[in-house]
């Protein structure tokens, strides 16, 4: 099937849909592919890269519209500039559009599309499975999100991020509070911290606590009951007594710390507000405030969307397009949350798509099919999170174990002693004192080498056991001693147990001197 | 000729060396110290021995000596490190065949006079030490064949097998008395042969039921019966020196068969009987998921970018030959200023501390070389774990599914670094024939393939 990449119409958006190392792999798999003239140049890709990469560059927007089966695209489409249509309109009729849809918020577009007997598949519906997460756009662009949060805030705050004492004198690190740690938040976690930033993190989830400990971080806890998580990972809405509490929180924090990236967003609803404009004046000079839910009306109430202000003294970015910021990395991974659908899409790789609606991550994905619109999808019951590997080590096992015992633990002890003693006994009031002096000897022996084995380092086992091999060789004391008495029989059995214990011995001393040549520091 | 008092002065200076040779074991600085105790101390035994008065014909006694000598010696240099449990196995049956033969010959020798009980203990022994030594020497050769690769390391049950363990052992016991009471008149060869070929059967049917994940333990079995043959001969002989040193090699063999059990979390017992996983109850979970597949070129950025690599040995790693690729990997690493370090699992490889000769021979040095008690808490830290060859030893199921064969067993928890990259030939089960549910974890990136050729390749693709 033919596949087009059409430039961006968006203003400033400059992603594209594919990179020239993704379009030869996706051409592998049986596509061909044409690219708009142009459509790379804001990701810093030439036309030329795409040629080489075995695609076809198309000097028109519209033929290229026409002859595309199907069209992967970044945003949504919306009406073109230049041609004065709307992109829905150039879609071929039947054909396939892939690309964030918002379909939630975009109800004429989705009409739009269906009447094209359009098959649509929306990159921000793509549903939470283990499965899945190679083809999430939304954690990719999240990352990013995160990424530039903190370039975007280093760029306007007037400080190091890292504490240096310098022959000028001590710096400071920035403080860094990150709210909402989600892929962008643990992102912006990240990198604050490799910048050397103090970081600390608040999430509602308490489960996210440990993620934001292993990115070194530390996890802002609030002293009070109430679980956040909502379904498929996500977070919900609290109550109003959590978030008084959490309100305190922030505004204790807001004193203290340099910069705030907010992540904080819930699914289908307007941000919630957690900076007030009371938290922003108790804030220092030349503090940032970075929010990346500017898009769905802020986290801070003074966010204006796609711009930066100065407020108080507090510089707030609310920038809507920071993957765009970022095209290259974000077409590169964008790209190839492209090729693993597709790769889903046709499995049998000969070119050829197949929306099998049985599959839950197509399912999800797909938001029109064949012009019926089949979004929302219905609810999967499996959740993104990982079932924990090892909060339940097997204990039950052991408990059937100890039940299937009649007698009492204790007793059993008791009873085993009791019957070595009374064999013990036994053996000594019939034994010879030729014999019980032998016994000692052997008893005392058994008592040594048990002392002295628990002593070996694991490491040397091996060698352990090729030295008590050749020990056990002695063997060949047996044999010596009788090898002298009459009798041929005698002497034959005796020498072949000479020949092989000399032979254990010699080996087993021999190889251990080898081994134990090799342990070296 | 040497008196009789000099004779057991020897003997008590060889068992001092042979004590002194076993504690010099518990460190790698005084390890060689302890062997040269051990030759040592053998040195002066059988010089002793040789020179004291029941010894005068030397007619066989020293070209046996001479050609017993120079196979061994021959056997040590030639052998490959990974061909370690093999040859310790070998040498196990040898002793037991020793003792057999110094049983037969000792029977045989009627200059001995012994009356009443003293009689009938004598022969007890004798009885004793051959069935001890017949065990050894076929079960060591079975595991032989079984570590070479010669016999199914596949548990081979036989139905009824623990009725028939009985039987053969009631049968032992019988013919034991038979042989007590015949011997009396001077017979009793005829129910020692039979009690002989029982044995070597019960031997041979003991270790065709244990899998090959258990080997370490059986190997360590082995090496704690042909000690107690040598003890049990010397009760025979009247003699110290081989009570002591046989109670010393008994004891060791003992303590790590219960170290490897230990490290299974199975009972010593239900290994012996053998047969893998036939005390579960209830069915094991299914592993379902997707593998998510790893190429070389990413393989050497996500260790180039990693700052604390674990790597996890297994006996893949034995079989692939691959520990002098691993060392070259961990040395340039290391050039690099990355951590690295090995995590073993006591029961990795085919005998106890099998990998740790691995690592030493290709001259990994042996600080960097953590057990698994030692590494176990410390995985949260590490960026990137590689498991070269290994399967059981890092099923997450043992941890989390009560029904799993191997369920309580303790294991490297490598799941919790931040990726895993598992070197893997194909999607085989591992040896116990378990599922393994960390292959298609998230955090888990497989990478296919001969592990000394992928390492290799990762190598290059590292080195440029």
């Amino acid at each position: 099937m033919k596949i087009g990449i059409p430039k961006e119409i968006h203003a400033g958006e400059k992603r594209v849909a594919t990179t020239p190392a993704i379009a030869e792999q996706i051409i592998k798999l049986g596509f061909d592919i044409s690219v708009e003239t142009g459509a790379g140049l804001g990701a810093s890709i030439s036309d030329e890269a795409y040629k080489e990469a075995g695609c076809t560059i198309r000097k028109n927007a519209k033929t290229l519209w026409k002859n595309a089966d199907i069209v992967l695209k970044v945003r949504p489409p919306e009406q073109h500039p230049e041609l004065a249509v709307d992109e829905t309109e150039l879609l071929s009729k039947n054909g396939h559009l892939i690309c964030f849809i918002w379909p939630a918020q975009n109800e004429l577009l989705m009409q739009k599309l269906a009447d094209k007997q359009a098959t649509v598949l929306a990159m921000d519906s793509v549903p939470r499975l283990s499965r899945s997460q190679k083809l999430d756009a939304l954690s990719s662009m999240a990352n990013i999100s995160g990424y530039r949060a903190v370039i975007e805030a280093a760029q306007h705050f007037g400080r190091f991020f890292t504490g240096q004492i310098t022959a000028a004198g001590k710096v400071a690190p920035a403080k860094v509070l990150v709210i909402g740690a989600g892929v962008a938040g643990l992102a912006a976690i990240g990198v604050a911290k490799s910048m050397g930033a103090v970081v600390r993190a608040f999430d509602t989830r308490p489960e996210v606590k440990e993620q934001i400990e292993s990115m070194d971080a530390e996890f802002l806890m609030l002293e009070f009951k109430e679980e956040g998580s909502g379904q498929g990972g996500y977070a919900k809405t609290m109550s109003k007594e959590f978030i008084e509490a959490e309100m305190a929180l922030f505004a204790r924090q807001a004193m203290e710390v340099d910069i705030i990236i907010t992540t904080a967003l819930i699914p289908g609803k307007p941000a919630p507000k957690l900076i007030t404009e009371g938290m922003l004046e108790s804030m220092k000079a030349g503090s940032v405030i970075v929010d990346l839910a500017a898009e769905q009306g802020g986290n801070c109430a003074l966010t204006e969307k796609d711009k930066v202000i100065q407020k108080h003294g507090v510089t707030i970015i609310g920038y809507t397009d920071l993957p765009s910021r970022l095209a290259t990395q974000a077409s590169q991974l964008y790209a190839t949350n492209l090729k693993h659908l597709l790769t889903e899409l046709s499995p049998d790789k000969n070119g050829i798509i197949d929306v099998n609606m049985d599959d839950d991550v197509i399912r999800g994905t797909t938001v029109i099919k064949a012009g019926k619109i089949t979004w929302p999808p219905p609810p999967l019951a499996v959740s993104a999170a990982p079932k924990p590997l090892t909060e339940a080590p097997s204990e039950q096992p052991k408990q059937k174990k100890k039940k299937n015992s009649i007698i009492p633990e204790p007793i059993k002890h008791l009873l085993i002693l009791l019957i070595i003693g009374g064999a013990l006994f036994a053996l000594g009031s019939v034994a010879p004192a030729s014999f019980m002096s032998h016994f000692t000897v052997f008893v005392l022996a058994c008592f040594i080498g048990y002392q002295v084995i628990w002593n070996v380092s694991a490491s040397l086992h091996t060698p352990l056991m090729s030295v008590t091999n050749a020990i056990s060789g002695i063997i060949i004391i047996g044999a010596v001693v009788q090898i002298s008495t009459p009798g041929f029989v005698i002497s034959l059995l005796s020498g072949l147990a000479v020949l092989i214990a000399s032979i254990n011995i010699a080996g087993g001393f021999l190889v251990t001197r080898r081994m134990l040549e090799m342990f070296k520091r | 000729m040497i008196s009789q008092g000099l004779l057991i002065m020897s003997y008590v200076v060889a068992s001092i060396l042979f004590i002194l040779s076993l504690s010099g074991l518990s460190h790698q600085e005084t390890a060689r110290r302890g062997n040269y105790y051990g030759m040592a101390g053998m040195a002066i035994a059988i010089i002793a021995t040789i020179l004291s008065d029941s010894v005068t014909s030397y007619i066989i006694l020293i070209p046996a000596l001479l050609i017993g000598g120079f196979i061994g010696t021959k056997a040590a240099a030639k052998v490959e490190m990974t061909q370690m449990p093999e040859l310790v196995a070998i040498m196990h049956s040898l002793v037991g065949l020793a003792a057999v033969l110094v049983g037969y010959s000792n029977f045989i020798d009627h200059s001995i006079s012994l009356q009443g009980v003293e009689k009938t203990i004598h022969l007890v022994e004798i009885y004793i030490g051959i069935f001890i030594g017949s065990v050894t020497f076929s079960g060591s050769i079975i595991a032989f064949g079984k570590l070479c690769g010669k016999i199914t390391g596949q548990p081979v049950l036989l139905p009824a097998r623990h009725w028939l363990n009985l039987t053969l052992l009631i049968l032992t016991i019988w013919l034991g008395s038979l042989f007590l009471s015949s011997a009396e008149t001077g017979g009793g060869i005829l129910p020692l042969i039979i009690m002989t070929l029982i044995a070597l059967a019960f031997g041979v049917h003991m270790v065709m039921a244990i899998g090959g994940a258990d080997m370490p333990v059986v190997v360590s079995m082995l090496n704690s019966y042909s000690g107690w043959a040598a003890a049990a001969t010397g009760f025979m002989l009247g003699n110290d020196l081989l009570i002591v040193t046989g109670a010393l090699v008994g004891s060791s063999g003992a303590i790590l068969s219960y170290i490897m059990c230990r490290a299974m979390n199975r009972h010593f017992l239900s290994v012996i009987a053998g047969g893998f996983g036939s005390t579960t109850n209830g069915e094991s979970a299914i592993v379902e998921g997707d593998i998510n597949p790893i190429d070389i070129a990413e393989t050497a950025q996500l260790l180039a970018n990693a700052k604390n690599i674990m790597i996890i040995p297994g006996y893949g790693m034995a079989v692939a030959q691959a520990q002098h690729t691993v060392n070259e990997m961990t040395k340039l690493l290391k050039n690099k200023d990355i951590t690295v370090r090995f995590g073993i699992h006591p029961v990795a490889g085919r005998m106890p501390g099998h990998m740790n000769v691995l690592l030493a021979e290709a001259k990994i040095p042996y600080d960097i070389v953590y057990e698994m008690d030692e590494i176990n808490d410390d995985f949260a830290n590490v960026d990137v774990s590689i498991i070269v060859g290994a399967n059981d030893i890092v099923n997450p199921s043992a941890l989390d599914d009560p029904n799993s064969p191997i369920a309580g067993m303790p294991v490297l928890e490598c799941w919790k670094s931040s990726t895993t990259i598992v070197l893997k030939r194909s999607m085989a089960a591992g040896y116990a024939g378990v599922g393994n549910p960390l292959f298609v974890h998230e955090n888990t990136r497989m990478l296919f393939g001969d592990a000394n050729e992928s390492l290799q390749a990762v190598l290059k693709a590292l080195n440029n």
